[in-house]
């Protein structure tokens, strides 16, 4: 037995935390929820928890999801790719600021962020104020699926700037002046070079930002105001004010599973690629 | 080196001393008596009560919160953490006693008692029959708080909700109890119908009047009303003394149709293995000065007598804070508790709020 291999042995230790996290945090509350999405109340197996998605509340509920999911993905890969490439001309100290800026944010908690917007989306809050006294009419955002947009966007940007950060700023220099040595204008170095090898980051970027908030609730209730429904409100509902914890797991369940279908074409596509920084 | 090692063992030495020491210190007392848990309504018990009853007592009092009274069933029922003491509202102190989930309360061990009202054990008696199980702790009625700048002519009904005169300008509870009650208030009906007619018609009415709502809010209703961003809100009659506070312009009125008089109550679980530490904790709340600490620190109507006797006159005499018995007279007590109803209008505020 050679050194290295004996070494890599008794790496497997290291492994030991994350195995244990994994089985205490992640396995066994599915567990649980498996359980209690395939009972019913006397115990008895039945599948009618998962197959309650299709009643017309939930899948009107499962709709909105998907649009918001995807409204919020589509936004922020147009926010912060243009961001991205804009940092890569960067000097090496000033990308680590706006690097350190993007991420600042997020030292805070989430809900007191969504809370502020509540205040400057509302009808006398900070953005009619500033609208009115451009001498605009004020806007009724608050409540509405406009203001639950901005709220996921707003939280999940980060989510999708960093990979794609970590994506572009891999791509060595020698790549696009080769191309440009060839005669490449800078369209096509974008299209042929820069692109194609961004794909990977975008893929994960976009599965760190579509799951999140395809299943938020607390956004769309703080700032839907109670009258807009993610399929997670109606699950969130089951659990606390409707006490019934096998319908709340049969909604996940069928939530879980509609997520991982939409992921395989993303997952599929990756295993092409080369193998992604953060999924 | 050698005298960092030495500053290290020295760091070490006084930690470790520390984690025997002040446990042993700061529990010393509490060790010896005991603790007890319980899951009261957010922002509903001054906490400086806590660490006095805590140093008057040496019992230890942990203390969970939850928004809503189905929560508070949920957290209970989940048998997660085992709670000695429940605080919720009338209809799910009745469910809970019928499932028997309490036991009763030793009368005898309660000195303060009598402070509360005897109108308000007979409140309770709706509920529970006999007064076995509930100590009263703070009671109001649902009405509308309103600005008085932003409405035309008076408020007196729960017509201006659904005639879309004020629409977007309304602020609902995110509470289906709450939420019905107001509709079928507005219909005539009783707030315990069991007729699912009855609760349709209010789901029609409250459907109509969803386009016209702002929001549908809990603990953020007044603070919306406040702050100018609607003209009225459902609220509880606490929250309109509070929110009169912020504002002056602001008024509350129990609509003439009649509404829903609430009584949230305390009561000793089955689990509880020491009736007589909770018995204590209940007693310490009925004190005088603990009530009017605590009165002080909620604003919301108070049943212990004494403390209403102390009260400024002015506070005395606002309808938000000691309602009038002309307002209550009008106003039901919530006992509803058919499993059937119950999940009726769960289903009816489902479809209303997917709307």
């Amino acid at each position: 037995m050679n050194e290295l291999e004996e070494r890599s042995s008794k790496r497997h230790w290291l492994a030991t935390p994350y195995a244990i996290w994994i089985i205490v945090f992640t396995v066994l509350p599915l567990i649980v929820i498996f359980r209690y999405a395939l009972t019913d109340s006397a115990g008895h197996f039945t599948l009618e928890n998962t197959a309650a998605v299709t009643s017309p509340i939930n899948m009107k509920a499962m709709w909105f999801s998907l649009k918001i999911a995807f409204g919020c993905t589509v936004f922020c890969i147009l926010l912060a790719y243009p961001m991205v490439l804009a940092m890569k001309h960067l000097g090496l100290g000033r990308r680590g600021i706006s690097l350190f800026i993007i991420i600042l944010p997020m030292w805070m908690n989430f809900i007191l962020r969504i809370l502020a917007w509540q205040m400057i989306l509302s009808n006398n809050g900070i953005l009619n104020l500033m609208i009115t006294k451009l001498g605009f009419k004020p806007v009724a955002v608050a409540n509405t699926p406009t203001a639950i947009m901005i709220g996921v966007v707003y939280d999940y940007l980060p989510y999708m700037i960093l990979p794609i950060y970590t994506a572009i700023m891999d791509i060595s220099d020698d790549l696009i002046e080769a191309a440009k040595d060839l005669g490449a204008g800078s369209f096509t170095v974008f299209f042929k070079v820069v692109f194609p090898l961004s794909i990977p980051g975008l893929l994960s970027g976009t599965v760190m930002v579509f799951v999140p908030s395809m299943t938020s609730f607390v956004i769309s209730d703080i700032l839907g105001g109670g009258k807009l429904q993610l399929i997670g409100n109606i699950i969130e509902q089951d659990f606390i004010s409707g006490n019934n914890w096998h319908m709340g797991s049969g909604l996940s369940v069928a939530l879980m599973i509609f997520v991982l279908i939409s992921m395989e074409f993303t997952i599929r596509e990756e295993k092409t690629g080369r193998e992604s920084v953060i999924w | 080196m050698k005298k960092n090692r030495f500053s290290f063992k020295k760091i070490a030495a006084i930690i470790m001393m520390a984690a025997l020491v002040i446990p042993a210190g700061g529990c010393g007392k509490a060790a010896a008596v005991g603790e007890i848990t319980v899951i009261n309504y957010g922002e509903y018990l001054d906490p400086d009560m806590l660490d006095l009853f805590t140093k008057e007592t040496g019992i230890k009092v942990n203390y969970e919160e939850a928004i809503t009274p189905e929560e508070m069933y949920t957290k209970y029922s989940s048998g997660a953490i085992k709670y000695d003491l429940v605080c919720s509202s009338d209809y799910m102190m009745k469910k809970m006693i019928l499932e028997g989930d309490f036991q009763e309360i030793p009368w005898d061990a309660m000195e303060n008692k009598d402070n509360i009202g005897d109108k308000f054990y007979e409140f309770s008696s709706a509920f529970d029959p006999g007064n076995k199980y509930c100590v009263p702790y703070f009671w109001g009625t649902l009405g509308i708080l309103y600005d008085t700048t932003k409405v035309k002519g008076p408020v007196d009904s729960w017509d201006v909700l659904f005639n879309g005169e004020y629409a977007g300008d309304i602020i609902m509870q995110n509470s289906m109890k709450d939420t019905f009650m107001v509709a079928l208030k507005y219909l005539g009906y009783s707030v315990n119908t069991d007729n699912p007619d009855e609760l349709k018609e209010a789901q029609q009415l409250l459907l109509a009047q969803k386009p016209d709502v702002q929001a549908y809010l809990v603990d953020e209703a007044r603070d919306e009303v406040v702050a100018g961003n609607a003209a009225m809100a459902v609220v509880y009659s606490g929250e309109a003394y509070l929110g009169h506070e912020y504002n002056n312009d602001l008024a509350y009125v129990v609509p003439k149709e009649g509404s829903n008089v609430w009584i949230d109550c305390w009561a000793i679980t089955k689990e509880c293995e020491h009736p007589e530490y909770a018995a204590k904790f209940l007693d310490f709340l009925c004190r005088e000065d603990v009530g009017m600490t605590n009165f002080e620190y909620i604003y919301y109507s108070t049943p212990n007598e004494k403390v209403v006797e102390n009260m400024d006159e002015e506070l005395r005499n606002d309808e938000s804070i000691v309602p009038s018995d002309a307002s209550v007279e009008k106003c039901e007590v919530c006992v509803q508790v058919d499993d059937d109803v119950t999940a009726l209008m769960n289903e009816l505020w489902k479809e209303l709020k997917s709307e």
